[in-house]
């Protein structure tokens, strides 16, 4: 499959990753590597004077963070616009708040809404390139490309290309509320068009049948096991990583889940992961609920790769903003 | 619509089908006078009459006018959306010369006073007007409105549409109170208690799009439980209560629905054209076929309730059609500002125009796709609606009958500009999607209520 093409919206724009051949995918992470080895003072020519809107109505650390600071290691100039503080609380609608920030001069922007869809409705509204920063429970494009990122480098993989195989031989396992998750989509979509198995794990309620929809096609494709050490166990038979995901209490008694029980079951733990993948990377997109959905000691050894992830993320997002703006390294 | 002093009106060179008098089309004249068909007969038999207002029906096919059962107006209270004068302007240049319209207005339809508003010839409708009148109060589902009232000032039905009557107690109620008027109730099946939140079909694509979405049970449990109401009450209460099933979706309710009818129970079914047109992947903008809708991600012209299902549904619709399952097709055209669709999927309101488009997608995708034969296509459109409502005269082209007809090119291909539609909304997936059959006039009471 070769580059796709989408009228509806610009170029530059990341929405889905299902909209990125793997040619764009490895043109993304060279650009990564490219830019990340350039002199600061280099890399702040790239994009010096350009103007980059980051428009969240939801919360974030470090998603957003990360784009603020690499657009500023790009030397744009960057201004953020909260629901909280501005005419979205009187009504204003998101195609009116994206033509607002158009007319004012903003080149891109950087969306994170709770709404599944929003920056596609955004990107068709304003004609402008759109980095989705996370779209209600759809997904989560850079996060994909810094995971990607993040595997290919802890495990002595090539990180500046990506093609059909260059996950062979990796067994990713996703733990958590993936029915919630745009983090689990949007990698449940990418990895295995690299070669990667990936195996979705959690009780019914938080992962159905479903979500082999993810991944159809050709090649290795998705799995489903429930049972946490037995998905750890296959995963350790080639090179194994277990990416976890956040699990909202609140969620758990909405759905009637026993957490004590989901605990015992399926958080990542020294013993659990002693037991059937010792040598696995552990990965979570952050935030993390230690005692949760993974053991803090877990987090913090020498296997996780959690740090590693947001360090991939603020360099896979200075090369998705060169990219918004059609500025090559 | 004044059926008196209209001067006489001769349709000539045409070719009448009847879904019931005339199923093969055969060349006829007719005399239209004072509202109703005066004479049929061979073409040329009125030459002598020298009649001076004549329609000249070459090449087309004249036809009862359609029936849409299923229509929502807008009046009062959304005129944004809709005027009674626009919407059934629409439906004239749809081919369709009778429309029942909906209760959900601002206020509900709930009162003889609302009903009358409604059906007054101040708002000016270009089609005769109709209406079923909410089955409860405000449409809350607890208490029933006034039926006795409601009939004699016109109902032809009762409905919540938008809603279930949920309650078994209420819904048992109200057919009870319906069977005894000889009305049906018109079922919006979905089980609100599970589709909160939800604003598309439940499966592989609502995954993958990251929204909630709706079983076919919250569809076909409301059904299984209407249709064991009918049962209780024919054994109970030795009443023949009609539980008329609105825009049916799954395959599961449509085999409850079949079974019911071979039980012998007074169950009917209506469908959408969308529904046997598109399937869930219109919301994605993926489907591998986007003939009839343009691939567009999160497309709020494909959101509606209940919401497009998969090909296993979809194929089912259209075999429902096909066999007889499916009593008419009924279009629940919702007219929505582009404002109010511009906006984020989940929060988009649900529904679609169809007045303009249904025939021409019934005659592409069931006559040209599906071989059924173009007088059936017709009875789903006209006379079957007629029957389920007993709407006398209307339907059939006899003489005595209404004179509301269509006439149209059968053979016509053409694509429909959701711009150029007659409703005050635009909302429609179907813009470029290719039609068959074009509409030339369309005649209610005698008198040409739209030229194509």
């Amino acid at each position: 499959m070769d580059e796709l093409t989408h009228p509806d919206h610009h170029p530059g724009s990341l929405l889905s990753v299902q909209h990125l051949s793997l040619s764009e995918v490895a043109r993304i992470l060279a650009s990564t590597t490219r830019i990340a080895a350039l002199a600061p003072a280099e890399r702040a020519k790239l994009l010096a004077g350009r103007r980059i809107a980051l428009l969240f109505y939801e919360s974030s650390t470090r998603t957003r963070t990360s784009f603020e600071l690499a657009a500023k290691s790009l030397g744009a100039t960057t201004t953020l616009v909260s629901d909280k503080s501005s005419s979205i609380e009187k009504g204003e609608s998101l195609k009116d708040t994206g033509l607002t920030l158009r007319a004012l001069g903003a080149e891109a922007i950087i969306l994170r809404h709770p709404s599944s869809g929003a920056a596609a409705l955004l990107a068709r509204a304003t004609g402008l390139p759109v980095l989705n920063a996370g779209d209600g429970m759809h997904e989560h494009p850079s996060q994909a490309l810094l995971d990607l990122r993040t595997l290919l480098t802890r495990l002595a993989l090539d990180p500046g290309t990506a093609h059909a195989g260059s996950l062979s031989g990796v067994t990713v396992v996703i733990t958590g509320d993936i029915r919630h998750s745009r983090v689990a989509r949007s990698n449940a979509m990418l990895l295995p068009r690299l070669g990667a198995r990936v195996i979705l794990c959690g009780p019914e309620p938080l992962l159905s049948e479903d979500a082999l929809g993810l991944h159809p096609g050709e090649g290795p494709c998705l799995e489903i096991e429930r049972d946490f050490d037995r998905a750890l166990a296959t995963a350790a038979q080639q090179t194994p990583a277990v990416m976890m995901l956040r699990i909202q209490k609140e969620r758990l008694a909405g759905l009637e889940l026993d957490l004590a029980c989901y605990i015992a079951n399926y958080q990542l733990t020294e013993d659990r992961l002693a037991a059937h993948a010792p040598n696995a990377l552990v990965l979570h997109p952050g935030p993390m609920i230690r005692g949760l959905e993974i053991q803090g000691e877990v987090a913090d050894s020498p296997q996780s790769a959690i740090e590693d992830q947001v360090r991939h993320g603020l360099a896979v997002r200075t090369a998705l903003l060169a990219r918004a703006l059609g500025v090559t390294a | 619509m004044i059926e008196q002093n209209t001067p006489d009106l001769l349709i000539t060179n045409g070719h009448l089908l009847d879904p019931v008098s005339q199923p093969e089309p055969a060349p006829r004249d007719l005399l239209l006078r004072d509202g109703r068909i005066h004479a049929i007969d061979a073409p040329g038999a009125f030459t002598a009459l020298e009649i001076k207002n004549v329609v000249d029906a070459t090449g087309l096919l004249v036809a009862p006018g359609l029936i849409d059962v299923h229509v929502h107006l807008r009046e009062p209270g959304q005129t944004w959306k809709e005027t009674i004068a626009t919407g059934t302007r629409a439906a004239a240049a749809g081919g369709y010369t009778t429309v029942v319209a909906m209760p959900n207005t601002i206020p509900v339809n709930d009162s003889v006073e609302t009903m009358e508003w409604m059906l007054s010839p101040d708002r000016d409708p270009q089609v005769h007007l109709l209406a079923m009148p909410a089955a409860t109060q405000g449409s809350l589902g607890e208490r029933l409105t006034d039926y006795a009232a409601l009939a004699a000032a016109g109902a032809v039905g009762f409905t919540d549409d938008g809603k279930p009557v949920l309650e078994d107690r209420v819904m048992r109620s109200a057919l009870v109170a319906a069977a005894r008027l000889g009305l049906p109730i018109s079922q919006h099946a979905e089980d609100t208690h599970i589709t909160g939140g939800c604003s598309m079909h439940a499966g592989p694509v609502a995954f993958r799009l990251g929204l909630r979405g709706m079983t076919i049970e919250a569809e076909s449990n409301i059904v299984e439980r209407d249709i064991q109401l009918l049962r209780d009450i024919e054994q109970k209460d030795h009443l023949r209560p009609h539980l008329h099933v609105q825009h049916v979706s799954t395959a599961k309710a449509l085999a409850a629905i079949r079974l019911a009818k071979q039980q012998g129970l007074h169950v009917t079914c209506e469908a959408a054209p969308h529904h046997f047109t598109l399937t869930d992947q219109a919301v994605s903008g993926e489907a591998a076929d986007p003939t009839f809708c343009r691939n567009t991600p999160y497309n709020t012209n494909a959101k509606m309730n209940p919401p497009l299902r998969d090909e296993a549904d979809r194929l089912a619709v259209v075999e429902a059609l096909l066999d007889g399952t499916i009593d008419c097709i009924a279009t629940d055209h919702a007219p929505h500002a582009a404002h109010e669709k511009e906006v984020e999927f989940e929060r988009a309101p649900n529904g679609i125009t169809g007045l303009e488009t249904a025939l021409g997608l019934a005659f592409r995708i069931l006559h040209q796709r599906h071989g059924l034969p173009l007088a059936r296509v017709l009875a789903l459109l006209s006379s079957h609606p007629a029957q389920l409502l007993k709407l006398d005269g209307r339907g059939t082209l006899t003489p005595g009958a209404h004179a509301d007809l269509v006439l149209f090119d059968p053979a016509a291909e053409w694509t429909y500009a959701a711009a150029q539609s007659l409703s005050k909304s635009k909302n429609s997936p179907f813009d470029l999607a290719p039609m068959l059959g074009r509409i030339h006039a369309t005649l209610c009471a005698g008198r040409v209520v739209h030229r194509g």
